[in-house]
């Protein structure tokens, strides 16, 4: 029988981004995975968090388990999401062993795909420069990519997976991880600085030629996306499900 | 009244830190990955050269008189003194002094080093506490002794040699003094010495 | 009250200066990188740093007597001061003891912290900071904005004038050969009158009971070779157990601040020269209160290389004086509410919470979570900005009720794309200034799936 996946669909996602959350559920379906998305999710409570309002976030952690834990696995379009659910609830729960389950389920959507799935390749074609964002939670909270700090083997399924597909050419950047500059809240409080952050990002991927910039978390897409359509850069953005459900 | 001593360590004390384990950095596991070089004294004379001092591989004091002629800072200097015996032409000497400030004036200075370390290509030198401590960093050039066969691998086999049982100096020296001050800009001969030469002597000096 | 995001903004106004401060310290991070590479047990090393340290901190006490018996025994004189104000008043009252006018002081971030030049100052004490980059900020006035290259945000125009004002220097020299020949003449006179020489600590050894002090100019060993009193100023947390433990930091500093294999000088004191007294402060102010904290304990890890601050993507853009605190960056934004959350309840905040701090600290401080914690600390002592708080606890309360979240978002996406752009566009939305708002969709993920899905 199929594993039964509850899709974690962002609030941010489901409210300005439906075609990502679509996309990832076309994906995961393609692959004979039985999807079902619980109606009465809403947030994992990052936002409250990152700003020191952890009473906040309690009962959302608490719904989240909840809503989640009768699934074979839980799969999101975001890794900073997945992040704060792995990471960053165990506060809320002491000793509690559903939270404990939950956590080694829940998996971002590219490590479900290439690591669970095993999906190596796509067949379909897209013919472009695509330019990778590393999302930093994705990078540095979940390790799913390898970051420039740490010495080591270079690692990355999704850099891997995408090279992989027909027509695709990788950027090369001059910072191949250096944050947008999105961070939740501090997108707002410290606006001069997270727009310089940003701008600097697009110029490194207009200077390698980047057509098109993706990456696992909207968020930071949403943040890039905002100041290349202020700056009318020819530069198109598209969540890494995005590209990939093109390529089934 | 308590003590600013017995305040500091009663407020540590009151605390509950859990104890952790300290390493065992000689341990077979760690040791064992500590890098080493094929040929540890051409590791130190690449790396010294790459922290802008200069390495020459001589025979013996002689050579060592040889080279030193060829050295402009050595041909320039007005005042020379040197702690190793027939190394140089000294004509200021050592034991003479007793004020570190007469040093002020010194051009070049032959000392002597301990070992030198691979990795990082800094020499160990030690010092009883006379003034002439003060030469390895007053005078405007320095020149290093140090035997060919005293160059270890790495940090660690370096910190197996020394034992700091009687009040000494010393110092790791790698290299001339430097700074990058002034926008990242690095300029060689900061305060200390302009230049660094270490001969890595064969023989007994 | 300072406020990061206020000082941070005016910096990032001037574009260029930022770009230029931006790429100087990517620089040395790139250094580090390089220099990280060449060495492949790297993150071993890492991992042992961390060990050492934290067995330190949970056996600091005695560790601290052992070293102060030791020292003692090599006729070191070791003093103790809870707070700046002793620590300023054992500094002060061994000078006036020696009848000493004139100090050099090689850099000691501690001695920043406790304000001890203009404490001495007044007390009619010439003190010099030798260490070039801190010679500089000092003739203006100021303090370090970066804690291993305290001028770092200065042009060399703008280091030549001042030197041409101070020092003499041709009018419009901007040669760093030149301007660093300039202060070595200069210095190397301030160290040849000196009667003490003040430095701070690298590393103190409590099975020796020596210490550490690294520099890569000299100006700590010309500091206290030519002179009778060496006082040496350090934070409780310098302690290492082992000479041996020196190994793996030494491996671990400079090429973490800098990119160098190793500082120039790495001097190991110990004990006085015949004749010469050496002194030693212990300092706590503040340190032993976060040695109790589970949360903020590993943070007296640091051994303050500043590739945090190297790395970190704010910082870099915002420029030290941003932090309006002595130690700046990452590191700085965990200790300076330490100290006073109110005054510094930004710092935590100046951080997209990227995690390249986390990753470059070759001591393994949980930089960016400690700086998560900390926000939460300063929820808890009620400094966040009532909109913030409000604004969370008005999301919460959306979130815990799904129908209300629907009915909202529902509204937004009826409302919003007709608004005119002014309304959405004004000061009232920071979003808004460099950025579009997110072309609103017709509808949901949610309702998407109830059309399309959920007859399967």
């Amino acid at each position: 029988m199929a594993p039964k996946v509850g899709l974690f669909i962002p609030c941010y996602i489901d409210q300005l981004y439906p075609q990502v959350g679509i996309a990832t559920l076309k994906i995961l379906e393609h692959f004979g995975v039985d999807v079902e998305y619980p109606e009465s999710q809403t947030c994992c409570g990052q936002p409250m968090a990152n700003t020191g309002c952890t009473n906040e976030v309690g009962p959302l952690a608490k719904r989240f388990v909840d809503i989640f834990k009768g699934y074979d696995a839980v799969v999101c379009p975001s890794g900073s999401c997945v992040s704060m659910v792995k990471h960053h609830y165990a506060e809320y729960f002491s000793d509690n062993a559903e939270y404990e389950e939950l956590k080694a389920k829940t998996y971002e959507f590219c490590d479900y795909l290439t690591n669970i799935l095993e999906v190596k390749t796509l067949s379909g074609r897209f013919p472009h420069k695509v330019g990778l964002h590393q999302s930093c939670h994705g990078l540095r909270e979940l390790r799913l990519a390898s970051s420039s700090e740490i010495m080591g083997p270079p690692f990355g399924n999704v850099r891997e997976l995408l090279e992989s597909i027909e027509g695709v050419e990788l950027s090369q950047l001059q910072r191949p991880d250096e944050c947008c500059g999105f961070g939740g809240t501090f997108a707002v409080s410290e606006e001069a600085v997270s727009c310089m952050m940003g701008e600097d990002r697009v110029h490194d991927h207009e200077q390698a030629g980047t057509e098109v910039l993706t990456a696992l978390d909207m968020s930071c897409l949403m943040h890039l996306d905002g100041i290349i359509r202020r700056q009318k850069k020819p530069i198109r953005v598209m969540h890494i499900s995005e590209i990939l459900v093109e390529c089934l | 009244m308590t003590t600013s001593k017995e305040d500091i360590l009663n407020q540590l004390r009151s605390q509950s830190v859990p104890p952790t384990d300290l390493p065992d950095l000689q341990s077979i596991e760690l040791a064992s990955q500590w890098i080493r070089y094929e040929d540890p004294a051409e590791q130190f004379a690449e790396t010294l050269a790459s922290v802008g001092g200069l390495c020459v591989r001589v025979k013996n004091v002689d050579e060592i008189n040889q080279r030193l002629s060829e050295l402009t800072a050595y041909q320039e200097a007005s005042q020379v003194c040197s702690q190793i015996a027939g190394c140089g032409q000294p004509n200021v000497s050592i034991p003479d002094i007793t004020d570190p400030h007469d040093f002020e004036n010194i051009d070049f200075a032959i000392l002597p080093g301990e070992f030198g370390v691979a990795e990082n290509g800094a020499v160990w030198i030690t010092n009883e506490g006379g003034p002439a401590r003060t030469l390895y960093f007053l005078a405007q050039h320095v020149a290093l002794l140090v035997p060919a066969s005293d160059i270890v691998n790495n940090m660690h086999q370096a910190y197996q040699k020394l034992e700091f049982a009687e009040n000494s100096f010393g110092t790791f020296m790698s290299g001339p003094s430097k700074t990058a001050d002034i926008e990242q800009s690095l300029v060689i001969g900061a305060h200390g010495a302009r230049s660094l030469t270490v001969f890595l002597v064969e023989e007994a000096f | 009250m300072p406020s990061h995001p206020k000082l941070a903004a005016e910096f990032v106004k001037n574009k260029d200066r930022a770009h230029w401060h931006d790429e100087s310290l990517w620089f040395v991070r790139s250094k580090r990188d390089k220099a990280a590479r060449q060495i492949p047990e790297w993150e071993l090393l890492r991992e042992q740093a961390s060990k050492i340290k934290m067995h330190t901190i949970s056996h600091l006490p005695d560790l601290l007597e052992e070293f102060e018996r030791n020292a003692t025994a090599r006729g070191v004189q070791v003093h103790w001061a809870r707070n700046a104000t002793e620590h300023n008043e054992i500094v002060h009252g061994l000078l006036k003891k020696h009848d000493v006018t004139r100090v050099v002081k090689s850099k000691s971030m501690l001695t920043e912290e406790c304000h001890l030049n203009p404490y001495l100052e007044r007390h009619g004490i010439e003190i010099i900071d030798t260490d070039l980059g801190e010679r500089i900020v000092q003739m203006q006035n100021m303090p370090p904005s970066h804690i291993v290259m305290p001028a770092i945000h200065m042009k060399k125009e703008e280091i030549g004038e001042l030197f041409h004002e101070q020092l003499g220097t041709e009018k419009g020299a901007t040669d760093p050969q030149y301007l660093a020949e300039a202060a070595r003449q200069h210095l190397r006179q301030k160290f040849i009158e000196a009667e003490a020489g003040i430095t701070g600590v690298n590393f103190a050894i409590a099975e020796t009971g020596g210490f550490v002090v690294c520099t890569n100019e000299g100006n700590a060993d010309l500091g206290t070779s030519l002179n009778k009193l060496h006082i040496a100023c350090m934070g409780i947390e310098k302690l290492i157990p082992r000479a041996g433990d020196l190994s793996v930091f030494l491996r671990l500093l400079a090429r973490s601040a800098t990119g160098q294999p190793i500082t120039t000088y790495s001097s190991h004191f110990h004990g006085p020269a015949p004749g010469a007294e050496m002194h030693i402060v212990l300092l706590d102010n503040g340190r032993s209160e976060i040695s109790g904290s589970d949360e903020f304990r590993r943070s007296l890890n640091c051994i303050r290389c500043a590739a945090c601050m190297n790395t970190c993507p704010v910082y870099r853009r915002s420029g030290g004086y941003s932090y309006s605190n002595t130690v700046p960056g990452p590191i700085g934004s965990i200790l300076g509410p330490a100290k006073d959350p109110k005054a510094n309840a930004t710092l935590p905040f100046a951080c997209s919470l990227c995690g390249s701090c986390t990753d470059v600290c070759p001591v393994k401080i949980d930089l960016h979570h400690q700086l998560l914690t900390w926000r939460k600390e300063i929820r808890v002592k009620g400094f966040l900005p009532v909109s913030k708080r409000i604004s969370m606890k008005m999301m919460s309360w959306l979130m815990q009720a799904p129908r209300m979240y629907r009915f909202v978002g529902k509204m937004a996406r009826s409302i919003v794309p007709y608004l005119p752009r002014f309304m959405l566009y004004n000061r009232m939305n920071d979003w808004g200034k460099q950025r579009e708002l997110p072309i609103i969709p017709k509808q949901s993920f949610r309702e998407w799936m109830k059309q399309n899905h959920d007859d399967k």
